[in-house]
């Protein structure tokens, strides 16, 4: 298994990463053969039978029954060659091994979290144990998503009726991109969260672990952590810049016009309702796109973000 | 002197003044022309836009414009590109031209119904217009449920306009059947039509086949969104899959639609500049049927991780593997051809030479989409950014290119500046490769379409094609100024300035509003170059031998 990356691929991480890199490069090189011969054949005859100072009637012969079979022969040959290969490692992605452990993936407008057997739950950080095979069961809570992550090779669809499923078994530990590839606004290309592959006893430890303020950590600290661990940092900027949703820089306490008219004093409760009804008081000059975080975000996270946001007006 | 001069005979262009005998010609001529500046037009704001694209992804993050502008960016583009562009480019100004002129006849079958099709053409461009206006639109060209039903752009409007759109390309394509089959000069047999008529023929077919289906489905997606009833959109009990199902049943066809016209333009820019009998020809003419029909069912492969059955991906994978195999085999016709010919490296061979390198990559790198395995790596990546790329622009587009330039003496009667016509088509091969060679590696290494800001490992990449978007862009502002130069102070061209043997060089240049003063003699095939010596008969009305076109 390479680490390093080629000229074509990130380095592979999953046990079916070597075999689609072995049929890309099947095809990579079965295509490169012929198109030199076809290119060849060009280049050659236009130098050959170039136009010179006179010409007359050229040679009328339109076919060549050997010729025409071969080049139609070979090239069927070796597409039902990269059929069945393909089709064959397809069945390897999309047959989930009996033992795998499951992991319930979520996505929405413009994070991905995750919820494990055990209770633990994570935003944008997939963590599973290297070696052993996990299963996705993935579903979205507003548009389509896809789930992608190039070192492994694999990607499906998340869909808002219904349930997908693909597996992977991370073959080395370390960290990989997940991107989403299907098209979902304006936070598309910033629902990028990472995967987390972690020997079978930190694996264990971090489950156990969960979520949570570490040891002697402050609420204010623990607030920031969960800033980017629970991706607000993708819509709301702490620096005053404006971004897909309001800054928290100065938002307790400020002032904030509302799209339905009137005015709101953002404190404990406003902003506690707008993260578990987002919908419900939306700031003028904002789109209606924050999802629901019931359910993903505990009390005491909610306590911790307040305080993390007050921190930003005492500045 | 003045006294000998005969003045020219009227031709189609000066018959008659003014600009209503414009807009209410019946002409199939004039017709072409009328598509010809609005398809520009369209052409030149999409390509405008692309830049602007490229621009943005120099660096990640902000360059030029924010996400929800980039969004739409890339949204029209997409839509504008294909709808106004090069679906209706090479059929609508192309076939137009050239169809009743290769058959014989005066004019198409129905040359009011052509005339009502530029106007529905143009009544979809205005949709398109209203709604890039009204907030436009930021759903990709492919207009995927739920996010269309939505997101708060002008989603309606702009399908409308898709819509519209779709009805120009059916009547279009029912009047090339009609006229194929029906307006064929008595002796020109179905295996006498040059391979554009064949090609023309195949496309119709597949305009009037699928582009209803495209047609349903904007509809409903219209119906979901103002009535709000469910068939997309789960949160009204729908189901978004079926969408895309729909969606490719005609989106796939379209492909072809694209790509067929332009492979019947190679076919005539090879024989004629190569001076060489057609090899195969009906292996040629028989695969652009071959690829009409089985293009019908293929459209799952754009699928392949949307959650459709393992069954269903295996039927598509291995159908999708057999509309490769006609491509292939025209390819490896069209090299033949060359072989012992008689050929000039003039500027509309350049473009079909351009064509055969570019293509051929694009056909190529189907055939990885087309695995299955490997196509779910490369899914919705830069790789089939690059690859539609290769095969729409390096394709089609080039065909196109070579098409105006092979057939521009013909249409307008008048010769551009070959030097710079070379030097153009030299930096938008060069731009080409740059731009869209390096998203092959972007998107194998993971990088994903339709991204507004990106990780850093891939800006060199991006920033390479950027790169290649400028000579692009320079190649296309080249051939802009030389093009429209030839127009005020070209050389006259003769009747038939690439000694080529199909019929409209029969004509004069322009040919006259008839098409022909005299019937053609059809003393020899179109591409009977093993028989026959063409002439070219010059501005001054004296016929030149062959020797004298080579410089």
């Amino acid at each position: 298994m390479d680490t390093t990356g080629t000229l074509f691929f990130p380095p592979g991480g999953s046990t079916y990463a070597g075999d689609v890199d072995s049929l890309f490069y099947f095809i990579y090189y079965a295509s490169a053969i012929m198109f030199a011969l076809v290119i060849g054949a060009t280049i050659f005859f236009i130098i050959r039978y170039r136009r010179r100072q006179q010409t007359g009637k050229t040679y009328g012969k339109d076919h060549n029954f050997a010729l025409e079979v071969t080049w139609t022969v070979i090239p069927t040959i070796l597409i039902l060659i990269v059929f069945v290969w393909g089709f064959r490692s397809y069945m390897r992605m999309n047959v989930v091994p009996r033992d795998a452990m499951e992991v319930k993936v979520t996505g929405q407008k413009w994070f991905w979290s995750f919820a494990y057997g055990s209770g633990a739950s994570s935003v944008n950080e997939l963590v599973v144990p290297v070696g052993q095979p996990v299963k996705l069961l993935m579903s979205s809570r507003d548009v389509i998503h896809s789930f992608f992550i190039p070192n492994f090779r694999m990607k499906m669809d998340v869909l808002p009726n219904r349930y997908t499923i693909t597996w992977f078994e991370a073959t080395r530990t370390g960290e990989f991109d997940l991107f989403c590839t299907e098209y979902c606004g304006q936070g598309h290309s910033e629902m990028i969260g990472r995967v987390k592959v972690l020997g079978e006893r930190e694996f264990s430890e971090w489950l156990d672990a969960g979520s949570g303020p570490g040891q002697g950590e402050s609420l204010v600290d623990y607030g920031r952590r969960l800033y980017t661990s629970r991706a607000c940092n993708t819509c709301h900027s702490i620096d005053g810049s404006a971004n897909v949703g309001p800054t928290f820089k100065g938002i307790f306490g400020r002032q904030e016009a509302m799209v339905a008219g009137g005015f709101i004093t953002v404190d404990e409760n406003y902003i506690r309702e707008s993260i578990l009804q987002p919908q419900a008081k939306v700031v003028a000059g904002y789109q209606p796109v924050m999802p629901t975080y019931q359910g993903i975000l505990k009390d005491r996270d909610i306590d911790a973000l307040i305080a993390f946001m007050k921190s930003l007006s005492n500045e | 002197m003045a006294a000998t001069i005969t003045a020219p005979a009227p031709n189609y262009l000066n018959a008659t003044k003014g600009w209503k005998s414009w807009l209410l010609t019946l002409d199939h001529k004039r017709i072409a022309i009328l598509y010809m500046v609005a398809i520009a037009v369209f052409f030149l704001v999409g390509g405008v836009m692309a830049m602007l694209i490229r621009l943005e992804l120099l660096n990640p993050g902000r360059d030029l414009v924010g996400a929800n502008t980039y969004n739409k960016l890339f949204t029209l583009h997409g839509a504008i590109m294909i709808f106004l562009f090069i679906i209706p480019g090479i059929p609508a100004i192309l076939g137009n031209f050239l169809l009743p002129i290769l058959l014989g006849a005066r004019d198409v079958a129905f040359p009011r119904l052509n005339l009502a099709s530029w106007y529905i053409f143009m009544l979809g461009g205005l949709f398109a217009l209203y709604s890039i206006i009204t907030g436009s639109i930021d759903t990709g060209w492919t207009f995927y449920t739920p996010y269309s039903t939505q997101t708060d752009t002008s989603v309606v409007s702009m399908t409308l306009g898709a819509f519209i759109l779709g009805f120009s390309s059916i009547l279009t394509g029912l009047n090339f059947i009609v006229t194929i089959h029906k307006l064929r000069l008595p002796g020109i047999t179905w295996y006498r039509l040059p391979l554009f008529v064949w090609s023309i023929y195949a496309t119709a077919i597949i305009q009037v086949l699928a582009t209803p289906v495209l047609g349903i489905t904007l509809l409903l997606l219209v119906v979901e969104r103002l009535a709000g009833i469910g068939i997309f959109d789960p949160a009204m009990g729908g189901d978004p899959v079926l969408y895309q199902h729909f969606f490719w049943f005609y989106s796939h066809p379209a492909v072809y639609i694209m790509i067929l016209p332009g492979m019947g333009i190679i076919s005539e820019l090879i024989t004629t500049h190569s001076h060489k009998k057609i090899f195969g020809y009906k292996a040629v003419a028989y695969s652009s049927l071959g690829i009409a029909l089985v293009s019908f069912l293929v459209w799952g492969h754009h699928m392949f991780v949307s959650g459709q059955s393992e069954l269903a991906a295996m039927l598509f994978s291995f159908l999708t593997f057999f509309v490769g195999i006609p491509s292939g085999i025209k390819v490896f016709n069209w090299v033949t051809t060359m072989y012992r010919g008689s050929i000039v490296l003039n500027t509309p061979m350049l473009y079909a030479l351009s064509f055969l390198f570019l293509f051929s990559i694009g056909g190529f790198t189907g055939i990885f989409l087309g695995a299955l395995a490997v196509d779910v790596h490369l899914h919705d990546t830069y790789f089939i950014v690059a690859h539609f790329h290769y095969v729409m622009m390096g394709g089609t587009v080039m065909a196109f290119l070579g098409g105006i330039h092979h057939w521009w003496p013909k249409m307008f009667g008048k010769l551009y500046n070959e030097f710079w016509a070379k030097i153009a088509c030299g930096l938008i091969f060069v731009g080409f490769n740059v731009t869209f060679g390096s998203q092959f590696i972007l998107g194998s290494q993971g990088m994903p379409r339709r991204y507004y800001t990106y990780v850093d490992q891939y800006q060199p990449l991006h920033a390479f094609s950027t790169f290649g978007s400028w000579i692009l862009g320079a190649g296309f502002l080249i051939m802009a100024v030389y093009l429209i130069h030839s127009l005020v102070k070209g050389k006259r061209a003769g009747s038939n300035p690439w000694y080529s043997l199909t019929m409209e060089w029969e004509t004069s240049s322009p040919p006259p509003t008839e098409n022909f003063i005299e019937l053609p003699s059809l003393t020899h095939g179109p591409y009977d170059y093993d028989k026959v010596l063409p002439i070219n008969v010059e501005p001054d009305g004296k016929p030149a031998k062959l020797k004298e076109a080579v410089s």
